[in-house]
């Protein structure tokens, strides 16, 4: 079967649900192995590249990958499609995956699809643009197709892979060893899951009205699991980091579920949130050209609604 | 020190913005164009750090004649001059192609330190800042929310998941700009006149040294194979809140197992 490289996302040794949607993924296009670049290798990773089917894992764990920006993991990859050469290439779409995906595609002469929401036949791929607006069918034409896939596109389904292990040893150019990773700075997010892989978001926009009210939005969304997320209206005024914006010029998020608060729905705010598969919104202004996508609204007051709708969660549970 | 900023014009964001039916490309008649909003940042970074470290600030973009006025704006901002890169040649470039003939022309144009915006509103693909620096094999120093330049050495913060990583590099190299990593200046009635007197010198592909092989919608890496409207999502049942708006949207939640 042919192979498809699928390079893991981690977190300190954690693989991230998003290389388990890829691997799900890979195997309805082939048979999918891992690349694993940097240190932190581990059984508990092994056996959770395993469990989603990977047949082989490349390991390649020496810290210089980590070390520098985005050039050895191109370089790592490319090392990969020239000795294995593989049917495709698969990484996340997340700003770090799509500048990994561009230097390959330059590196292997190849072309490269970013944001693909699915992946089909003969690697044709499923893009949406201009905010939710166009469906788009793609597919690399020259070299070997690499592809970034948007996070939640997949549901990662479990099958058992062997995981065998291979050991590869990356000779890094100086090229790649350009830009330094000089400190690594972790900002507090407590248990929130990360907005872009949320299976829930909850957003806040202008009419939530200040940064101290975004507490309530923040407790709807600890009462789901879910991540937090903001317009740029309310990261405009301070009241939440740009890191959670959503949209345009923000965070792109494709969750089960889609909460908007105080949210009017422009264009720009749509363009990172059109995909989401359920979507409830909760406004005041019944005209709100937010209601046009809702699959559940609610016109009121976000400061009665919200809290009522955590309390009824609490008790539902 | 020698900056470029690379700008780029994009339809409207608030316009509707559509593909042509015949070669499947942006349609860039059909909405107005704008400077992409990420790139007034880039612009403004530059002067910035033209203010710190003394130097000169050149535009670059590639795009149709029309994009002129994108030029003037970034002028307009305080940038010194501006290279358009313009050819017929060029038209339907992916982003491959795309970084190939501004890595061309970067070549010709020599620079010390590149400045884009981390994405484009219109492709979106994030990508052309690392294809940059993989061309022109300088340091990749993207994706950066504060940036400061020593002496031929440069440091930023580059936006992660997790928070951020300090990221460290020799000039030349490259950079990308996020959101609100500054408040980018309006021009003034002063920079908007002296703008018109600024040069603009136009590139063909000849004077870049681009082969028209690699480049336009013939040279690209990818295809649109085809394309169609999205169909509009079903909007559902809105209620009004009566002071039980909270536990009609938990019923909505449990009903589809959310809850
Ligand atoms: C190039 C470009 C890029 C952009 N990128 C982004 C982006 O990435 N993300 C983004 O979000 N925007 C983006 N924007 C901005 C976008 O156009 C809107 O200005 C923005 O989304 C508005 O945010 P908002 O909906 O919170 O505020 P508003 O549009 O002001 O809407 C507030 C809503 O809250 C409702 N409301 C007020 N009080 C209450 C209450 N007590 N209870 C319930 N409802 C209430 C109001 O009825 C209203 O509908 C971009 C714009 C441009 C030009």
């Amino acid at each position: 079967m042919a192979e498809i490289l699928v390079l893991v996302e981690q977190i300190d040794g954690d693989v991230k649900k998003v290389t388990l949607e890829l691997l799900t993924l890979a195997r309805t296009l082939g048979e999918p192995s891992a690349v694993w670049a940097g240190p932190g290798y581990s059984d508990t990773a092994k056996a959770r590249l395993a469990e989603f089917g990977a047949a082989k894992v490349y390991v390649a764990d020496s810290a210089d990958i980590a070390d520098y920006v985005v050039a050895p993991k191109a370089e790592l990859l490319a090392s990969l499609v020239a000795a294995k050469s593989p049917a495709a290439v698969l990484l996340a779409a997340t700003a770090e995956g799509k500048e990994v995906a561009g230097r390959l595609a330059v590196k292997t002469d190849s072309g490269v699809i970013t944001d693909a929401v699915g992946v089909g036949e003969g690697f044709v791929a499923d893009q949406s643009i201009f905010g939710g607006g166009i469906n788009v069918h793609s597919r690399v034409t020259k070299g070997t197709p690499i592809i970034a896939v948007r996070p939640n596109s997949t549901a990662p389904v479990a099958e058992a892979g062997a995981a065998v292990e291979e050991k590869v040893e990356v000779a890094l150019s100086d090229a790649a060893r350009g830009a330094r990773v000089v400190e690594r700075v972790k900002q507090e997010k407590g248990a929130r899951p990360e907005l872009t892989e949320a299976a829930i978001v909850v957003s806040g926009g202008r009419g939530v009205g200040s940064g101290e009210n975004f507490a309530i939005i923040e407790k709807l969304a600890d009462s789901l699991g879910a991540a937090v997320g903001a317009s740029r209206a309310a990261t405009d005024a301070g009241w939440y980091p740009h890191a959670f914006q959503v949209g345009q010029t923000g965070k792109t998020v494709s969750p089960q579920l889609y909460i908007a608060a105080g949210i009017s729905g422009a264009i720009q705010h749509r363009a990172g949130m059109q995909t989401s598969k359920t979507i409830v919104v909760i406004n005041k202004d019944p005209e709100a050209p937010i209601f046009e996508i809702a699959d559940f609204g609610v016109v009121g007051d976000l400061h009665q609604v919200v809290p009522q709708l955590t309390e009824e969660i609490a008790k539902r549970k | 020190m020698n900056i470029v900023v690379c700008v780029k014009q994009v339809p409207d964001t608030a316009t509707e913005r559509k593909l042509r039916s015949d070669d499947k490309t942006l349609d860039r008649d059909a909405a107005d164009g704008v400077i992409n909003e990420l790139c007034e940042y880039a612009v403004e970074e530059a002067l910035r750090l033209k203010e710190a470290n003394g130097g000169e600030v050149t535009v670059l973009t590639m795009g149709p004649d029309k994009a002129t006025d994108t030029i003037r704006k970034a002028l307009a901002m305080g940038a010194d001059k501006a290279v358009h890169l313009v050819d017929p040649a060029l038209h339907g470039s992916d982003a491959l192609s795309t970084s190939y003939a501004l890595a061309q022309t970067l070549k010709k144009i020599g620079f010390d330190l590149v400045i884009l915006g981390s994405e484009s509103t219109d492709a979106r693909t994030g990508m052309l800042a690392a294809m940059l620096a993989e061309r022109l094999g300088v340091p990749q120093l993207t994706l950066a929310n504060k940036v400061e330049v020593g002496k031929g050495e440069i440091t930023v913060q580059r936006v992660t998941d997790y928070g951020f990583d300090k990221v460290a590099a020799t000039l030349p190299a490259v950079i990308s700009v996020v959101e609100k990593i500054n408040e980018p200046r309006y021009p003034s009635f002063k920079g908007i006149m002296a703008a018109k007197k600024k040069p603009v010198q136009t590139f063909g592909i000849a004077d870049a040294e681009i082969d028209a092989a690699l480049v336009g919608l013939a040279g690209a890496w990818s295809e649109v194979a085809d394309f169609a409207a999205a169909p509009p999502r079903a909007a559902g049942a809105v209620v009004k809140d009566e002071g039980d708006g909270g536990v009609k949207a938990a019923d909505f939640l449990t009903s589809k197992k959310f809850i």
